[in-house]
């Protein structure tokens, strides 16, 4: 597919919160690859499965080549049956491992869903904290050229619903990495959602091994009069927005959760209370998913804040279209977050 | 068995029109006009060609990602796989699908899913409908050897036999996962470890020979349309171009070109030819005279694929709900 073609490789931003300048600017895909390899460097209880691991692209880059480097028994390719391999993984973390299984689209773990939700995610409540289940789960949202409703669905929402699951959505390269060595340290089942569109940018990363904390969110630019809460590749096209309204005198406040569950609930109140007016962007679906349920919290906990409805970007309750002009109409990006921003600052109830 | 002539030659037909259609496909795929990511099947051919031959219209086929080659075989419309892979409101799903969702309803084809493995308890639901409506009708179901790493084939293998459905199970083995090779994901030569001959039929064959195709097929089918149960068949089979879009964008080095030469040689569509040609049956008059019938029909689909409108943005919300 000439992913190519829908998304041109960029650097990105320089948002104002990163203090790491002096280091070199690699590519997002060789920044989740350094974290998995410094973990298995580390720690030889960690392995990497998955389809498609040790293949030439090694899943979009991520996993490129760590076959060689670590070997196949660490590093191997999995049969087609995501129901079993998940109960395996459990498994082997409970046995003393630290997998990390690789899926190059989240629609797949719809078939691993019974081994996530039933088992990964109870385990260590169920048995009153006997054992834990290390388990990072990665997958990467795909996005255009007809991918349509079976390859392209974004599930935060779904799996942010779930008690026991950590889930995190990374958008910079130097997040990518640290949330990833992060993940991999965790004693609980972790999902790294990740975005085709996040692996189409270059940024700043050391090359030393360093974490990014779970549950940590960040403020990408600083602003008085609206708060957006933007997840995954959309956190960038918020900050461009942002910057936009900059000439409109409009002064916008970005946060990055990073991570969905646990949500940095602080950063984002503390933002409201200051602006009053919050709009909310996700790719996932509008009903019952992130926005909703960050709607939600801030409705209950800083009600006396708000100056204005709160405003939600989201894609629409439908199955992803395969065709162009479809997609078109079905995905959202700056031109519906900049909308929603200017109708929920220019509200005066 | 005694194959006629003429059926030699509609099965030569069938197969080379699969074939060309999907070389049109790969040639222009670049042009980026066709924005959907396509799976060819090139090399394939026999398998869906032989057993839909076996088939009436109102059997139904549950069909993969891999699509293409089943859809034509069953006689699904071929302008509108054509203007579904333009993304186009006269494609077979208006545009909403794309190449690894096609249907044709009219055919016994209710819809592929892109789910490896989504298809097997699809098509065994079908083979149940069929039994409790007292109908005479089978479901055939295509899947790769992917597919047959799914649990799910499994249960549903199970439940087939536990009910005696008229279901048929065809496992086209193409080597290939992506860039997976069967052997990294299967122990043993064996894709399904066999089950008692009473409760289903199971045969491996060579997939690339349009003759032993038909021929199982015909047994299979019998024993599916007379309430005898249902039938496993392995197909060895390759596949020739690249796992998605055109050759030049599949990844290189998983697989040698050494390979690829050697399961060339072994092309179903060129050595049924020669066979054709050898024992008289097709003359170059009549092959140029199909090719000629072949070469417009393609053109005039993707002619009017060209033609047809665009889904618009009021059409995002069209199907919801089934009213
Ligand atoms: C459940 C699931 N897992 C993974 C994929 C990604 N995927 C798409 S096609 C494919 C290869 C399937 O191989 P096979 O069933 O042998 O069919 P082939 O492509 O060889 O025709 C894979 C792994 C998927 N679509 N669905």
């Amino acid at each position: 597919m000439p992913w190519s073609k829908i998304k041109p490789i960029e650097n990105e931003p320089d948002f104002c919160s990163e203090k790491i300048k002096d280091c070199r600017r690699i590519s997002y895909h060789e920044a989740v690859r350094e974290g998995v390899y410094q973990a298995l460097e580390q720690d030889p209880n960690v392995f990497v499965m998955g389809q498609g691991v040790d293949d030439p692209s090694g899943m979009f880059g991520a996993t490129k080549n760590l076959h060689q480097k670590f070997g196949k028994e660490r590093v191997f390719d999995t049969p087609l049956a995501e129901t079993a391999l998940t109960g395996m993984a459990v498994g082997a973390a409970l046995g003393g491992m630290r997998p990390i299984y690789f899926h190059n689209r989240p629609d797949f773990l719809y078939l691993a869903m019974d081994q996530i939700v039933n088992h990964a995610s109870k385990w260590y409540f169920m048995f009153g904290g006997k054992v834990s289940v290390p388990l990072v789960i990665w997958t990467c949202i795909g996005r255009g050229w007809g991918s349509a409703a079976q390859h392209s669905q974004a599930l935060q929402g779904l799996f942010m619903h779930i008690p026991g699951i950590k889930l995190v959505m990374p958008s910079t390269c130097f997040d990518a990495k640290g949330l990833m060595l992060s993940a991999v340290k965790d004693n609980n089942p972790v999902i790294i959602m990740d975005h085709r569109f996040n692996f189409k940018q270059n940024g700043i990363v050391p090359d030393y091994m360093y974490t990014v904390p779970i549950g940590k969110g960040i403020i990408r630019k600083n602003g008085r009069d609206v708060t957006v809460i933007a997840v995954s590749h959309l956190v960038t096209d918020s900050f461009y927005v942002a910057q936009e309204l900059m000439s409109e005198k409009i002064d916008v406040e970005v946060i990055d959760p990073r991570t969905l569950r646990p949500l940095d609930e602080e950063i984002i109140l503390e933002s409201v209370a200051k602006t009053g007016r919050v709009v909310i962007v996700d790719n996932g679906w509008k009903t019952a998913g992130v926005t909703a349920e960050i709607s939600a919290m801030i409705v209950e906990k800083a009600f006396k804040f708000l100056k204005a409805p709160i405003g939600r970007v989201a894609c629409p309750d439908l199955p992803t279209p395969a065709g162009y002009t479809l997609e078109d109409a079905y995905y959202i990006g700056k031109p519906e977050i900049k909308e929603a921003i200017l109708k929920v600052y220019s509200y005066r109830g | 068995m005694k194959i006629s002539n003429e059926k030699k030659l509609e099965l030569f037909y069938e197969m080379l029109r699969i074939r060309r259609v999907q070389e049109r496909i790969e040639a222009l795929y670049m042009n980026d006009e066709m924005k959907t990511p396509v799976h060819l099947c090139i090399g394939q051919e026999a398998i869906s060609v032989g057993f839909c031959s076996l088939l009436q219209k109102e059997d139904y086929i549950s069909s993969n990602h891999r699509g293409h080659g089943h859809y034509l075989a069953k006689g699904g419309d071929l302008n509108a796989l054509i203007a579904e892979l333009h993304c186009k409101t006269g494609g077979c799903s208006k545009g909403f699908g794309g190449s690894m969702h096609l249907i044709d309803v009219s055919v016994g084809h209710l819809g592929s899913s892109a789910i490896v493995g989504g298809g097997i308890p699809i098509g065994t639901g079908l083979g149940l409908s069929s039994k409790m409506k007292g109908s005479k009708n089978v479901s055939m179901i295509f899947f790769g050897d992917g597919a047959a790493d799914e649990g799910v084939l499994y249960e549903s293998l199970n439940f087939a036999m536990l009910k005696k459905l008229p279901v048929i199970y065809v496992l086209e083995n193409n080597q290939w996962s992506v860039c997976s090779h069967v052997s990294a994901r299967k122990a043993g030569e064996n894709i399904f470890h066999k089950a008692p001959s009473d409760l289903l039929f199971s045969s491996k064959i060579d997939g690339n020979d349009i003759l032993s195709v038909y021929e199982i097929a015909k047994q299979v089918v019998e024993r599916a349309r007379n309430g005898f149960g249902p039938s496993f068949i392995e197909c060895e089979t390759y596949r020739i171009l690249g796992h998605a879009g055109s050759l030049s964008q599949d990844p290189k080095g998983y697989r040698d070109q050494e390979e690829i030469e050697q399961w060339k040689k072994k092309c179903p569509v060129i050595n049924f030819q020669t066979i054709l040609i050898q024992d008289q049956i097709l003359t170059t008059s009549i092959l140029s005279e199909m090719e000629q019938r072949i070469s417009y029909e393609i053109d005039v689909a993707f002619s009017n694929a060209k033609e047809s409108p665009l889904p618009t943005k009021e059409d995002l919300y069209t199907y919801i709900f089934c009213e």
